[in-house]
């Protein structure tokens, strides 16, 4: 009988031992990639992977995984799941997460299998390799859930369509094409590091524990399945820093830079959770303001503090964000609220146990500054003139948020930043977003803003229902506001029947 | 270095660019302290334009549902165009005062300033 290889031993032949030097072409040009970004790698051989997982080991572990989630979403599927949620607002919260950030999980694939043929250490060859898998596989679960909510619920029809032309949808889409668009170790940074490692907490805890709480269980089920992926490529993140940070000081600042920059970016990205929590989940788990403290300013903290031996230190505009806690949910909501036509999924009228509650969470804030307009909005609503904005916001040049974030001395005024490149102005919404322009102008002087986009005429017309008919929304359908939405009748009809067939039992 | 790129010199394109927008360009408005209104305001204006029909025109039909819009005295708001104090000059066009492609138009109502002094 053939004697077992040890662990270490096999990994080595799975991975290095597979492996080989270029000798007819010239390996920068088999690997044109890895050098133009400045990152100098002396010794791929010192690329530690912590979980030493083979391919082999990998499909196995995968399938038995798959096995278990389909297992679930049929018989959620089966046993119409979809009417255990808590309230029918809770698909407003579903419906963002699923358009925005299941095609993310395609990139990811298609960018991690980039990387793959594109590097050329072979540890981390394997490891962007199964990255890959992985985002496929989530991709397709996340479809699956759409599929299925898609067949009951507005707004889901054609995701793919709304992801590259929906004005809100460019924020995570153009936040990834910055990722991809940039060289393999910028995008590690960016994605396996600043993501994965140091904000991934702040978007997957939140939102699995809110799917649960809201009877979620299709979203719940995918969370298990993707989290021991999900360890996996946070310590990916982590390895890949240490590694870079270890091979050359020359690639210190390079990296810091790139911290800076992504942490922001990340911070922007995750105000749309933050306004999940605070305002679409009907059942709450936690205010964005205490997930911040746990999952950035303490556990990013501990993190940071490991991180100076290597002469990095927090990210630039963190204190910024911290104080941003008390706001940002807010400010958000306070974007769809008002432009809710324009959306995929409804918003509402905040009733008072609601505001009772972000008066406890926001003791500092919420009365004196957000209460008077969701008071003011309740109103005209309930006056029959519900508050829709009938002109376009002006956005913000790097995150592409409309700029309704504030100054950060003062939460009444509207932080405007902006700078003069090649004769032309462009507008941010924060030192940190102007930080990232001025570094790279070239890049961003690009941007495709939905709102421009619009008035060059690019977008299907210049009102607003044939920009909505060029998006693939159904104006009045998938959107505007909750009360009297079609969404809302089927589901009390639907919570209806179940009381009568329950009394009858 | 204004990008780092792959390929040496490489430089990106301003889908922006005032030429983009036919006879018009673009102006942000915003009334401060009012953020019943989440953010400024973006408009494709020709330059041709005169500033009254911003004040005549745009801003009680876009800033008009908010309780304080109609007690605003006119003589007594403060303007800056581009973060420079403005006194703008209704009867001309926008163009001929200084109100350029992607320029900034901000102004406060002394007095008012939002719901129950709140900034919204």
């Amino acid at each position: 009988m053939a004697k077992k290889i040890p662990l270490k031993r096999k990994y080595e032949m799975m991975t290095r031992g597979l492996a080989w030097d270029t000798t007819y072409q010239d390996m920068d040009d088999v690997y044109p990639y890895d050098k133009f970004e400045g990152i100098k790698i002396h010794d791929w051989d010192a690329w530690e992977d912590p979980f030493r997982l083979t391919q082999d080991a990998y499909w196995k572990y995968q399938a038995e995984k798959e096995r278990k989630l389909y297992a679930v979403i049929d018989s959620f599927a089966q046993n119409n799941g979809q009417l255990g949620l808590s309230d029918a607002r809770y698909l407003g919260a579903l419906k963002l997460f699923l358009t925005g950030v299941s095609p993310l999980e395609y990139q990811a694939h298609r960018h991690f299998a980039h990387l793959a043929r594109n590097i050329r250490g072979t540890g981390a060859q394997v490891a962007a390799q199964m990255q890959s898998i992985d985002e496929l596989r989530h991709a397709q679960t996340q479809i699956h859930a759409i599929s299925h909510y898609n067949k009951y619920f507005d707004g889901l029809h054609d995701f793919t369509h709304m992801h590259d032309r929906v004005w809100y949808l460019s924020v995570p889409k153009s936040f990834f094409d910055d990722a991809v668009s940039a060289g393999p170790f910028e995008f590690f940074t960016a994605i396996s590091f600043s993501f994965e490692y140091v904000l991934t907490n702040l978007l997957f805890v939140p939102f699995m524990s809110g799917a649960a709480y809201n009877g979620d269980l299709a979203t719940v089920t995918f969370g298990f399945s993707a989290q021991s992926d999900e360890s996996r490529h946070m310590t990916l993140g982590l390895e890949v820093i240490k590694f870079l940070l270890e091979q050359d000081e020359a690639n210190v600042p390079i990296i810091q830079h790139w911290i800076d920059k992504w942490f922001w970016r990340g911070h922007r990205l995750l105000s749309l959770v933050g306004m999940m929590m605070d305002y679409m989940l009907p059942k709450k788990i936690m205010s964005w303001k205490d997930a911040w403290e746990m999952y950035f300013e303490e556990q990013g903290g501990a993190l940071f503090e490991d991180l100076a031996r290597y002469g990095i230190r927090p990210p630039m505009h963190a204190e910024q964000a911290n104080n941003e806690k008390h706001r940002i949910s807010h400010e958000v909501w306070a974007i769809f609220y008002q432009y809710t036509h324009a959306a995929g999924f409804h918003t509402w009228d905040i009733d008072d146990e609601h505001k009772a509650w972000l008066s406890a969470e926001y003791p500092d804030t919420f009365d004196k500054y957000y209460r008077p307009r969701l008071d003011l909005w309740k109103q005209m609503a309930a006056d029959g003139n519900r508050y829709y904005n009938m002109a376009l916001p002006q956005l913000c040049q790097v995150c592409q948020i409309p700029m309704g974030f504030t100054e950060p001395d003062d939460p009444t005024t509207i932080c405007f930043r902006s700078r003069e490149y090649q004769g032309d102005r462009y507008h941010f919404c924060s030192d940190g977003c102007q930080y990232i322009f001025d570094h790279e102008p070239e890049k961003y002087i690009q941007a495709w803003l939905p709102v421009h986009q619009i008035f060059q005429g690019n977008c299907g017309g210049a009102e607003i229902p044939d920009v909505l008919n060029w998006y693939h929304l159904n104006l009045g359908v998938d959107n505007m506001a909750y009360e009297g939405s079609a969404e809302e009748k089927i589901w009390n009809d639907w919570m209806a029947t179940r009381r009568v067939g329950a009394a009858r039992t | 270095m204004a990008v780092t790129a792959l390929k040496p010199g490489y430089t990106g394109q301003n889908l922006d660019a005032v030429e983009n927008f036919g006879p018009n360009q673009l102006v942000y408005l915003h009334w401060e302290k009012h953020l019943m209104f989440c953010a400024a305001l973006a408009f494709p204006f020709p330059p041709e334009m005169p500033f009254g029909a911003i004040v005549g025109e745009v801003l009680p039909q876009f800033y008009g549902p908010h309780p304080d819009f109609e007690k605003i005295d006119w003589s007594t708001v403060r303007w800056t165009l581009d973060g420079e104090d403005f006194v703008p000059d209704l009867e001309a066009s926008i163009g001929s005062q200084g109100v350029g492609h992607k320029s900034m138009l901000r102004f406060w109502t002394p007095g008012l300033d939002g719901l129950g002094d709140s900034g919204a």
